[in-house]
């Protein structure tokens, strides 16, 4: 699929280059690059939309990181044909019947394809077994309800059960307001979950994201044995807005970015896609038990 | 106090002289020694925490503190902690644990301080260290969300295992006008987001989210100290001795909190 979407990208791009434009014909010319061409939030370069998804989605000018959905960056992450989807279909109901949630759950399925907010799979990473979850901001902006509570807590008990490590990427902007204080309990939950995951000596990767914010950074997010950050990703308790909004002022530039959070010894490393999968593959085998190289 | 208007109980929980964490160590327990500091950065003020006799018996006692003046809540920024004084709690979670003392805490905050400095130093890493330590604490945890229960401030300190509620308190995922302010854009909207978010005692028992609702004299709290310090002692009497008797704290807190949800 991914291989024809390329080459279709390409034949455009030469159509684009050869043809002689003038008049309207330059309105079609400009509204045709839009469809292959991707501006790049960071620096505002335009780039083939081909080319960024062969560079992980990271602008070739500027490096920034592109938000990427959680499928796409499984892809990235797991070895081929390794991807075992978990609780696929878990979802969680309107709990607190909050008005037009249901409707608005609906349209972002639909448009997403996604169940909820976060993908929950089993795979391997260089032949080594994985417990991953990744919330997608394309969903309620990555909010934490129960059904992303409950996924990533099956995910830390799954990965407890099998002895496996476990890797969650985190993009959240919080809480998700519409399942009010069940929402809340959430964090609470997954953090129960981690603790006991810890204690029974197993193995975390927490890989923070843009952005990560909110009950999600107040929780599993800042539970890891090792902590990553992409580079530039927003990370925080409170958000900007709402900081300048009570300090009255406004904030130094590179406040709550990766960098700043490196900086200040919230973060192990910054690490971009393009060494993510290696940087997790080492990860894990560093952290290997020793019965699986038969040394016990 | 039935037919009260969700937003009603919001400003009464928000009352002035309504009794805090301060009035209720002073009323229910004796020979108070309080514990400051986190022994990292700093000594914050907006948690106040220490040993107690409660009933004869030692227990670790802790809580948001809110100011009763302009003065007092500059102080005690006005009931919101930063990350040193949830680190502070850890430390006083441990200790706890360290010599087999019950934790009883008092819940009364707007919400964890949105600051510059809280986010230098961490505040989310704080909060969750705090929800990590008193998931696994092997002793009894009881709490009593008093006025505001405001968000994952709130619930650092309420990992309890039994999560006892004054009839006018609220507890929510965060103040109402902040969530009319995310939702609608539009932090005037706040009576209206009362009215949605389920925050009052008697909608969180029925969400399984409070264990207890604890009545209120007429007018509330503020109008009778006496009586409300009274109803609260002999809930959480009640409670600390059922949950003694059951046993296996630490996992029965896990369980309580793992069905939260689905």
């Amino acid at each position: 699929m991914e291989q024809i979407h390329f080459s279709r990208q390409r034949a455009w791009l030469e159509h684009l280059k050869t043809r002689r434009w003038g008049g309207e014909g330059e309105v079609l010319r400009r509204k045709a690059a839009k469809e292959v061409f991707g501006k790049c939030p960071g620096c505002g370069a335009m780039a083939p939309k081909a080319e960024l998804a062969r560079a992980l989605y990271v602008c070739p000018s500027c490096g920034h990181h592109h938000p990427i959905g959680a499928y796409l960056r499984l892809s990235m992450v797991f070895d081929p044909h390794s991807f075992e989807e978990l609780d696929e279909k878990l979802i969680a109901p309107n709990v607190l019947s909050f008005p037009g949630y249901d409707e608005k759950l609906k349209a972002a399925r639909g448009r997403t394809g996604l169940s909820d907010a976060v993908v929950t799979a089993r795979g391997r990473i260089d032949g080594r077994p994985v417990v991953a979850a990744v919330l997608d901001s394309r969903f309620f902006m990555g909010s934490m309800g129960v059904a992303v509570g409950e996924k990533v807590t099956r995910a830390v008990e799954a990965a407890g059960k099998a002895g496996e490590p476990l890797l969650i990427f985190s993009a959240s902007g919080g809480a998700r307001m519409q399942e009010g204080i069940l929402s809340l309990m959430q964090m609470a939950k997954t953090s129960a979950a981690l603790a006991r995951f810890s204690a029974a000596g197993g193995f975390y990767i927490s890989y923070l994201t843009h952005p990560t914010t909110g009950g999600v950074t107040a929780s599993f997010a800042s539970l890891g044995d090792i902590t990553l950050a992409e580079p530039g990703a927003l990370i925080g308790f409170a958000g900007p807005r709402v900081i300048e909004q009570t300090i009255g002022q406004k904030l130094p530039e590179g406040f709550q970015r990766a960098e700043y959070l490196e900086e200040h010894g919230f973060v192990d490393q910054i690490v971009p896609r393009s060494r993510m999968r290696e940087t997790l593959s080492l990860l894990l085998k560093l952290h290997e038990k020793e019965a699986r190289h038969g040394r016990s | 106090m039935d037919g009260l208007k969700p937003e009603e109980r919001v400003a009464l929980a928000r009352h002035p002289g309504r009794p805090g964490t301060a009035d209720y160590i002073g009323a229910l327990f004796t020979d108070f020694f309080e514990l400051k500091g986190d022994r990292q950065c700093r000594e914050d003020a907006s948690i106040l925490g220490g040993v107690a006799l409660y009933h004869g018996r030692p227990v670790t006692v802790l809580g948001h503190r809110k100011g009763k003046d302009l003065q007092q809540n500059l102080k005690y920024n006005f009931g919101m902690p930063g990350p040193e004084g949830y680190r502070k709690a850890q430390r006083l979670f441990r200790q706890a644990e360290k010599f087999k003392r019950p934790i009883i805490t008092f819940v009364d905050t707007p919400g964890a301080y949105p600051g510059l400095e809280a986010e230098a130093r961490g505040q989310g890493e704080a909060i969750a260290s705090c929800l990590s330590l008193l998931s696994t604490v092997d002793v009894p945890v009881l709490s009593v969300i008093i006025g505001e229960g405001g968000s994952g401030g709130a619930l650092a300190l309420a990992l309890a295992n039994r999560v006892l509620m004054l009839e006018n308190a609220v507890y929510s995922i965060l103040s109402p006008e902040g969530f009319a302010s995310i939702l609608w854009k539009d932090s005037s909207r706040s009576a209206e987001a009362a009215r949605l978010m389920k925050l009052t005692a008697d909608d969180l028992l029925e969400l399984s989210v409070a264990d207890a609702v604890i009545p209120e004299p007429p007018g509330g709290a503020h109008e009778a100290p006496a009586a409300a310090f009274q109803s609260v002692d002999q809930a959480l009497w009640g409670a600390l001795r059922a949950v003694e008797q059951a046993g296996d704290f630490a996992a029965r807190r896990y369980d309580k909190f793992r069905r939260m949800g689905l």
